[in-house]
């Protein structure tokens, strides 16, 4: 019982801490673009209704959902396929090294030029490739260090590509993989929002940039408080994945450490 | 040559085995580690020798003799420099059908993600047995090795000794027609150790699987084998095919105190120091490594 508030505490005690900071801070600003955290609250039920969570959030959760999808699945594919050749690795790897030097938001531009500012379809393809390269590059990594001996095991029993593939290759390399999309979903979330400042009538990137043009401060707070909620949120749901899936290299990993 | 002469030496009880009763035919192997950036390294300088279909022989030689080198050449994972590995007539040139492996780093060898009876069930699933069957081979693998309770636990909540007996289970229950162990008992306490002996001695008479046994253990090579093959130092060559001429019938009490078992077990004892301190009998120089 102790341990489950001990546990508790170390969640939530910096939020609150910070939150009451915020709200002592900010109680009786006058700044027109520092409005006490209380007007803010006040502002939120108001502010996203259910017509704008539909309008606004679900739209821009969806692409964010689509283009990470796409990029977990490209970049588990070409990552595997350039991991397990050394042909394909010697050619992909300047590419490779390029792009990733590339910061993900100047994408932006270039990508709307092409696929139209206002569109469902520069957005998702920026997210995704934002999100791509993280994958990618650590799936290349996790396949190439598969342990050896399992491998020469694999080998010595005939297995199949495919079963080599899917009960090999693929597990050995999952710690990586999920370290990339982790490291994806962030930049995901940061293009989700990028991608509709620069045009865009609807989204939550929209909607913000939208408050902020029209003086709306207080409702421009809410909706970056709904922002850090999503994320944590989506942080939440990866992680409850990651412990399921992952729940033999957690366990290998905690012997190994003596725990 | 003198593989001729121990073969003929055993032919007092064993009729001569007729040429297609050669399982496995080592033609002047030579194997030299050329890795890029490092010295070259000449583990194996000349290996002639062959086994029957249904034979149990034991390797011995000193540590880095390159027991593990020609294990892995014969198990196709390795390319020889020069010579060749012939398995039932044809060169081994990838791993073999039939044919399992118990890995000297046995705990790496074991699938991390899977549990006991998954590691075990990968090999058979890619056989095509179906299932009822595959769950029945399983149970009676992990029996074999007593390690019924462990079937649904993960390889890294298990004691080395314990990992070390679910890759020897995975192997028997592949049913290989030969099998190959290196070092396979290396980390079970004594008395397990004996169990899994008489296990390998029994499953041999049982299957009729060609066994090839990589041990340290002088001991246990006269025990388990019917010859011991003993290495030099490295470069390898060999330094005696030795036959033991122990009843086929085996247990651990009588044979080990059995006087020919003494003997053995001396001969082979007297070689490893022999080899130990560098002494070779003359093998044929690689081709180009003239001094
Ligand atoms: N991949 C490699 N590259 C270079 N040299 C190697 C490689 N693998 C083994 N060697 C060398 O080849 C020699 C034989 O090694 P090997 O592992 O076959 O010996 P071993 O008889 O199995 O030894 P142990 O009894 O310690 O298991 C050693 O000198 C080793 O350092
Ligand atoms: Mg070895």
């Amino acid at each position: 019982m102790t341990t489950l508030l001990k546990r508790a505490f170390m969640l939530l005690g910096l939020p609150i801490i910070l939150v009451a900071a915020w709200w002592f801070a900010s109680a009786g600003s006058t700044s027109p673009f520092w409005p006490p955290l209380s007007t803010i609250l006040e502002a939120f039920p108001t502010t996203w209704t259910m017509d704008r969570i539909v309008g606004d959030v679900f739209p821009s959760l969806a692409r964010l959902g689509i283009g990470f999808a796409l990029a977990v699945l490209v970049g588990i594919v070409a990552g595997t396929a350039i991991g397990l050749s050394p042909t394909l690795r010697a050619l992909a790897e300047p590419v490779l090294e390029f792009f990733r030097a590339v910061p993900p938001p100047v994408l932006v531009p270039i990508i709307a030029l092409f696929a139209g500012y206002t569109g469902w379809l520069g957005k998702i393809v920026t997210i995704a490739l934002g999100c791509l390269w993280p994958i990618l590059l650590n799936t290349v990594e996790g396949v190439r260090g598969l342990e050896p001996v399992l491998g020469d095991t694999a080998k010595s029993y005939q297995l199949s590509r495919w079963r080599r593939l899917l009960f090999v290759v693929l597990p050995g390399a999952s710690p990586r993989i999920f370290t990339g999309a982790r490291q994806a979903l962030s930049i995901g979330v940061i293009l989700m929002v990028i991608s509709e400042l620069f045009g865009a009538n609807r989204g939550l990137g929209a909607a913000i940039v939208q408050f902020q043009r029209s003086f709306a401060i207080p409702q421009m707070w809410t909706g970056i408080i709904l922002l850090g909620l999503i994320g944590v949120l989506l942080a939440a749901i990866f992680k409850v994945v990651e412990n399921r899936m992952l729940a033999w290299y957690v366990g290998q990993r905690q012997i190994e450490r003596g725990v | 040559m003198s593989i001729t002469t121990m073969l003929s030496g055993r032919a007092a009880q064993t009729p001569a085995a007729p040429a297609t009763d050669i399982a496995l035919d080592l033609r002047g192997v030579q194997k030299t580690y050329d890795t890029p950036g490092r010295p070259e390294v000449e583990a194996i300088r000349h290996l002639d020798f062959q086994i029957r279909r249904g034979e149990l022989v034991c390797v011995v030689g000193p540590s880095g003799a390159g027991k593990t080198t020609l294990l892995r050449s014969i198990a196709g994972l390795l390319d020889v420099t020069a010579g060749e590995v012939v398995l039932d007539g044809k060169a081994v040139t990838g791993p073999p059908e039939g044919m399992a492996v118990v890995f000297q780093e046995y705990g790496r060898s074991l699938f991390p993600w899977m549990t006991v009876r998954q590691n075990i069930e990968l090999p058979l699933k890619e056989k095509g047995i179906p299932k009822a069957e595959r769950q029945e081979k399983i149970d009676r693998a992990l029996k074999e090795v007593s390690l019924t309770e462990a079937a649904e636990q993960h390889p890294w909540q298990l004691s080395g000794g314990m990992q070390q007996r679910v890759a020897i289970a995975r192997a028997i229950a592949f049913e290989p027609s030969v099998l190959l162990m290196d070092e396979p008992f290396a980390a079970v306490d004594a008395q397990t150790r004996a169990e899994l002996e008489d296990l390998v001695r029994s499953l041999w008479k049982h299957l009729g699987v060609t066994v090839l046994f990589v041990t340290h253990d002088i001991d246990e090579a006269v025990y388990l084998g019917e010859r011991v093959i003993v290495l030099s130092n490295r470069p390898t060559v060999l330094m005696e095919d030795v036959k033991v001429d122990l009843p086929a019938e085996r247990d651990q009490l009588t044979t080990r105190s059995d006087r020919r078992f003494g003997e053995l077990r001396g001969h082979v004892y007297e070689l490893i120091q022999r080899a130990k301190r560098g002494d070779r009998p003359d093998a044929p120089q690689p081709e180009g490594a003239g001094f």
